[in-house]
């Protein structure tokens, strides 16, 4: 469990503001800014070992869902 | 000439009742001035007509309908739409009927990724929702309105002109039998979204519109679940868009579901595909039963607010001042508060208890409501119907994260409609001791309810008016007692309220109402020592609290909050 560190009123700025900033970038060029983006906070956070922790929580549950 | 609808609307649970249209005396030649006529007889122009009545006022409510609402539309009503309810005297019939809740669940992907519940309070009296259609709700306010010797309901009438003038303004009526002029020294415009008022004046709202379109439809089924608020993000018959379900009193069940992208109303609507929809959101609920559909119609998003809600003589209220998203319940919930505000400042301005620019303090406390309410609405919104490409890609790795990850729950919070606070207002004193209370309602919030025995409350003890809550310990201190009879003589009507732990005779002598309060426990929710104070506004809203005021000082209040300048 990834544990909580920004308020709610915070995490709803940070919602709005990655929400614009993929609209504001062309769609074919979304994948290259994200993967930027995760490049620059992983190096803010400074810890190998905590990116690992991060790259495996947004892995989970991607895809279709799971045959019922 | 204005012809309404006279056979009984189609309901497979709800016997509509065609309301006769009884000729006026305008009809005939009659002239007069009404003190107040209300456009519209939806729960806002009901619940605003019956305060004017608690105030003295009498009113005249034109209709263009000669039945109550056309399907079950507003179907939640909060704690504090029930406690204005009350406070207009005809919460029973509500009670009786209407299903209480207090738990919302959300689901994704067959799991539950967030619970809520709505906080309770031991010392409140309503729960934070209670389920009931929008036709129980305007009949049970009509058979009050009918009960009123102040009130005159004309059905199957139409305003179909408006004319402003200096001190009246004058409407066109247009009826079954001919139309009519009726004129009216105020005007309360309560005629819903799609107001007439606000077309007539070429009045324009502000904000945004949201793409997307939501069917509602209303079913009879059999559902072995309790009355609580579902939502299901992406379900498998509907990818990325959401559904909502909500149980309504007579076995009456509320889907709600956003419609595919592209896709019309019209085609939502076909029969076929709608059955086959409501089948597949049963089959999701687990409990695929037969139903009977008695309603369904599709609605868009909206965080429209006109800018000022007093035009001239005109008075905007609820759908027809505001158009709110439904997602938190705000639409009747947050024109209950509007009507609420409206109703005791109009009755004072139409008595010469206050003048006419204390209803400037209404547009102004009420369009900060609405536009706190479209901030907050529009959360909810962008993430029920995400606006663009990266508004849903978002919404999408939010609702991901959200099956293991708890840090992101709480942007699955509903935001449901709440009381608000009329911090900045012009009405609250600023000589007051608000900021020296330890606790308790700060000015501009809404009195705290206290449980004071089985079935009683604080607010069951409350009459028309403002409040003057005074708390005393064995014995009222000279100074407070001096204080409770020179405040007897208001120009406003004044109730005294004293809290005590052990009413004396002298007490009752003193106060309108005395109030026992053995274990200090209404003391306790106020924060009060014996001598403090808070003076409510007819709404409930304390507009002043002191550690230990003087009569001048209450007189000073009173004044600030009707809007007369400080002597």
């Amino acid at each position: 469990m990834i544990p909580k560190k920004l308020s709610t009123a915070e995490l709803e700025a940070v919602y709005d503001l990655l929400s614009d900033a993929i609209d504001a970038v062309p769609q074919d060029q979304r994948e290259v800014f994200l993967a930027k983006l995760a490049l620059v906070l992983a190096n803010m956070v400074g810890s190998p070992g905590q990116v690992a922790a991060a790259v495996k929580a947004a892995a989970a549950n991607l895809g279709p869902r799971p045959a019922d | 000439m204005h012809q309404p609808e006279t056979t009984p609307r189609d309901s497979i649970w709800y016997t509509y009742r065609v309301f006769p249209f009884r000729r006026p005396a305008e009809l005939d030649g009659a002239e007069g001035m009404q003190p107040v006529v209300v456009v519209g007889a939806g729960p806002i122009g009901l619940v605003t007509a019956l305060n004017l009545a608690r105030f003295g006022v009498p009113s005249v409510v034109l209709e263009a309908e000669q039945q109550v609402s056309h399907g079950s539309r507003a179907i939640v009503l909060t704690r504090r739409s029930m406690e204005i309810i009350q406070q207009a005297g005809v919460a029973a019939p509500f009670l009786a009927k209407g299903l209480p809740w207090s738990d919302g669940r959300s689901f994704f992907r067959g799991q539950e990724v967030y619970r809520m519940v709505l906080p309770h309070d031991a010392d409140d009296r309503f729960m934070p929702g209670l389920n009931l259609q929008q036709q129980y709700i305007e009949q049970y306010l009509v058979e009050a309105v009918q009960r009123s010797p102040l009130i005159e309901l004309r059905w199957g009438s139409k305003v179909v002109a408006v004319q402003q003038h200096e001190e009246h303004a004058v409407l066109r009526v247009d009826t079954p039998q001919g139309d009519y002029d009726l004129r009216a020294a105020w005007v309360v415009a309560a005629d819903g979204g799609r107001s007439a008022m606000r077309r007539l004046l070429g009045l324009r709202m502000e904000g945004r519109a949201y793409a997307g379109n939501f069917v509602i439809a209303d079913i009879r089924a059999d559902l072995p679940m309790p009355t609580q608020r579902l939502c299901y993000f992406d379900p498998e018959w509907n990818p990325g868009n959401n559904v909502l379900v909500h149980r309504q009193p007579d076995g009456i069940w509320r889907l709600d579901f956003r419609l595919p992208e592209g896709e019309t109303a019209e085609q939502a609507l076909a029969p076929a595909l709608l059955a086959e929809r409501i089948d597949r959101i049963l089959a999701m609920v687990g409990h695929p039963v037969p139903w009977q559909l008695d309603w369904a119609t599709v609605y868009s998003a909206s965080t429209l607010t006109l800018g000022e809600f007093v035009h001239g003589r005109v008075c905007f209220t609820g759908d027809a001042a505001h158009l709110l998203p439904i997602f938190g319940v705000r639409g009747a919930n947050t024109g209950l508060q509007d009507c609420e505000n409206l109703a005791w400042k109009l009755a004072f301005v139409v008595r010469g208890l206050a003048p006419p620019a204390l209803l400037t303090t209404y547009s102004t406390e009420r369009v900060a409501a609405a536009r706190e309410i479209c901030e907050e609405g529009g959360k909810s919104t962008r993430f029920m119907t995400p606006p663009s490409a990266g508004f849903r890609l978002m919404r999408d790795a939010v609702l991901s994260l959200a099956l293991e990850q708890d840090f992101v729950r709480d942007l699955l919070h509903w935001r449901t409609s709440r009381p608000h606070s009329y911090h900045h207002s012009p009405l609250n004193s600023f000589l007051d001791d608000d900021a020296r209370f330890g606790g308790g309602p700060a000015c501009g919030a809404t009195l705290q309810n206290v449980k004071l025995g089985e079935d009683d409350f604080l607010f069951d003890h409350l009459g028309s008016g403002f409040h003057l809550l005074a708390f005393a310990g064995a014995t009222p201190s000279a100074e407070q007692a001096t204080m409770l009879r020179a405040v007897r003589d208001q120009k406003a009507p004044l109730v005294r309220v004293l809290v005590a732990p052990q009413p004396t005779a002298e007490m009752a002598a003193l106060a309108d109402v005395v109030l026992a309060d053995p274990g200090g426990r209404i003391a306790g929710r106020y924060a009060a020592r014996p001598g403090a104070a808070y003076l409510a506004r007819p709404d409930l809203h304390v507009c002043a609290r002191w550690l230990s005021p003087g009569a001048a000082q209450v007189g000073q209040a009173l004044a600030t909050a009707c809007g007369r300048a400080a002597a």
